[in-house]
């Protein structure tokens, strides 16, 4: 292969990732801005809330209790050893408000609900239900994006007291009923540690999530390829980028939001 | 009505279409054929403001759709337009009585009791009354593209554009759709652009034949012309012959 032809392609790859990363700030953008256009489809906007929030809350309290439980357990183990098991609360619930219910909420979401949403989305384009939609003088990207991605936006907190409030509850009972904690120095512990500003940067970190979460997914269902192929590659790409996005942005959030409220 | 002005378009390297210029007559049905990938989907969606060319201009009412400044202004233009999608482009989630409202529903301030009289209107016209409470994913493809129809016609646009209107359908249900053009027109009297690749099917319905070959109009005249040119490749092209001047892409 010749050094022209190698640079050409890297010079093609460069345009196209440009490319990409323009469109995908263009179509947030759009969405953003459709956000405060009329009309309002405020019923569309609840049935989405209805498909990514209500109905990932099954799940979110599978998940909730049982991390819940196994911080309990975890945390139970490590602090005997240094004679803190009374810390045992407060571990558990710092852990669930501060880091893993914000994360581990906006990843279950993101494989049930925003898998859904980019399969759906991509069929749409395939099956020029899209095309039709501007044909009749709708805008897509406000008939179908802004609902998505303000439903995202509004589910990811509540889902995450809603895991948090259940891990709690699953670290209770396996402290107090099969660790033999007290429940009275469990829950007073709790109380006592936990401040308005851990809840406040995991409802921040949640918030943000849930933009990223509406982002990709709709994003990638929007640019979907042809074809089943195409939809297949979109899903998973949606999958892969809104998590690994998530684990990012969380460090730096992370980062940010100790220094501003620690 | 529609004019298309010297019409350039590409696809990264592939020219689709190099210099097309059309007029549309103002009630009749002008059929585009030509060879798969020739582009004919693709001026569909130019005269859509769907995609945007290179060249030239598409006007309707003469206002330009392509030179259109924002969206709110291209969906003013096509205000004019209906469209009956190749697949019907239903919406999956809604009901077929809620497919056809849906223009309704979204452009207009109508009340409640006036879109069901439309509504209700093409259901009984188009013969789809005991379906309207249907999912589109319940009814035949054949049934869909009918449903797909009268979604075009509910806002009672000047122009309708056709979408090969029998992709996927067997001999019978083809001809119905056929019936079914035929009948609309004769009742609503609008413009329409088809687009196929079915002969002779599409010679009972339309009014005049353009033919598209290489990016270019190979040959524009009424289907009595289309069918006595003796252009080798119009002539490969009805015969269904795989040697001639048209080669399989």
């Amino acid at each position: 292969m010749s050094a022209a032809v190698s640079i050409e392609r890297f010079g093609r790859g460069v345009i196209n990732s440009v490319s990409a990363w323009g469109s995908a700030w263009v179509f947030i953008a759009e969405t953003i801005l459709g956000i405060f256009r009329p009309p309002f489809r405020l019923r569309l906007l609840l049935r989405q809330i209805l498909e990514i929030g209500f109905n990932s809350v099954l799940v979110i309290f599978l998940i909730g209790g049982f991390t819940g439980a196994v911080l309990a357990v975890q945390g139970e183990y490590t602090l005997s050893k240094f004679g803190a098991t009374a810390w045992t609360g407060p571990m558990v619930a710092l852990s669930l408000i501060r880091e893993l219910a914000p994360v581990l909420t906006a990843l279950m979401v993101i494989g049930r609900a925003g898998s859904a949403i980019t399969a759906e989305v991509g069929i749409m384009r395939i099956t020029e239900q899209i095309d039709a939609l501007r044909s009749m003088a709708v805008d897509p990207i406000r008939y179908l994006m802004v609902p998505r991605l303000l439903a995202g936006i509004i589910s990811m907190p509540l889902l995450m007291c809603v895991f948090t409030t259940i891990g709690i509850g699953g670290g209770y009972l396996v402290g107090t009923k099969i660790l033999g904690l007290a429940p009275g120095s469990f829950m007073g512990q709790i109380i006592s540690n936990v401040d308005m500003v851990d809840v406040n940067s995991g409802l921040i970190k949640s918030l943000v999530f849930g933009f990223i979460f509406g982002w990709v997914t709709c994003y990638k269902g929007y640019t979907c390829g042809f074809g089943a192929v195409g939809v297949n590659k979109a899903t998973t790409q949606a999958v892969v980028t809104a998590s690994v996005a998530v684990l990012v942005v969380d460090y730096f959030l992370t980062s940010i939001l100790t220094r501003i409220f620690f | 009505m529609i004019s298309i002005q010297n019409i350039h378009k590409r696809f990264g390297s592939q020219v689709v279409l190099n210099g097309i210029s059309l007029d549309l007559e103002p009630g009749k049905i002008t059929t585009v054929v030509g060879p798969s990938g020739v582009g004919k989907s693709v001026l569909l969606k130019l005269i859509l403001g769907i995609l945007s060319p290179e060249e030239g201009d598409v006007l309707i009412d003469g206002r330009s759709i392509t030179k259109a400044r924002s969206e709110p202004e291209r969906n003013d233009i096509r205000a004019n337009l209906g469209v009956l999608f190749q697949s019907a482009a239903l919406f999956d989630s809604l009901s077929v009585y809620d497919n056809i409202a849906f223009p309704l529903r979204e452009r207009t301030n109508l009340n409640r009791l006036d879109i069901h009289d439309k509504v209700s209107f093409l259901l009984n016209s188009l013969s789809l009354s005991q379906y309207h409470k249907k999912l589109p994913q319940e009814i035949s493809l054949g049934m869909r593209k009918r449903v797909g129809m009268a979604r075009a016609l509910i806002m009672e646009p000047e122009v309708i554009l056709i979408d090969e209107p029998n992709t996927g359908l067997d001999p019978i249900v083809g001809q119905e759709v056929y019936d079914l053009i035929k009948y609309c027109h004769k009742e609503w009297g609008f413009t329409a652009v088809v687009i196929s690749h079915e002969l002779p099917e599409v010679f009972q319905v339309t009014d005049k034949m353009i033919m598209l070959l290489k990016g270019r109009i190979h040959l524009e005249g009424t289907p009595h012309d289309f069918i006595n040119s003796t252009d080798p490749a119009v002539q490969q092209f009805i015969q269904g012959k795989l040697d001639g001047p048209i080669s399989i892409q």
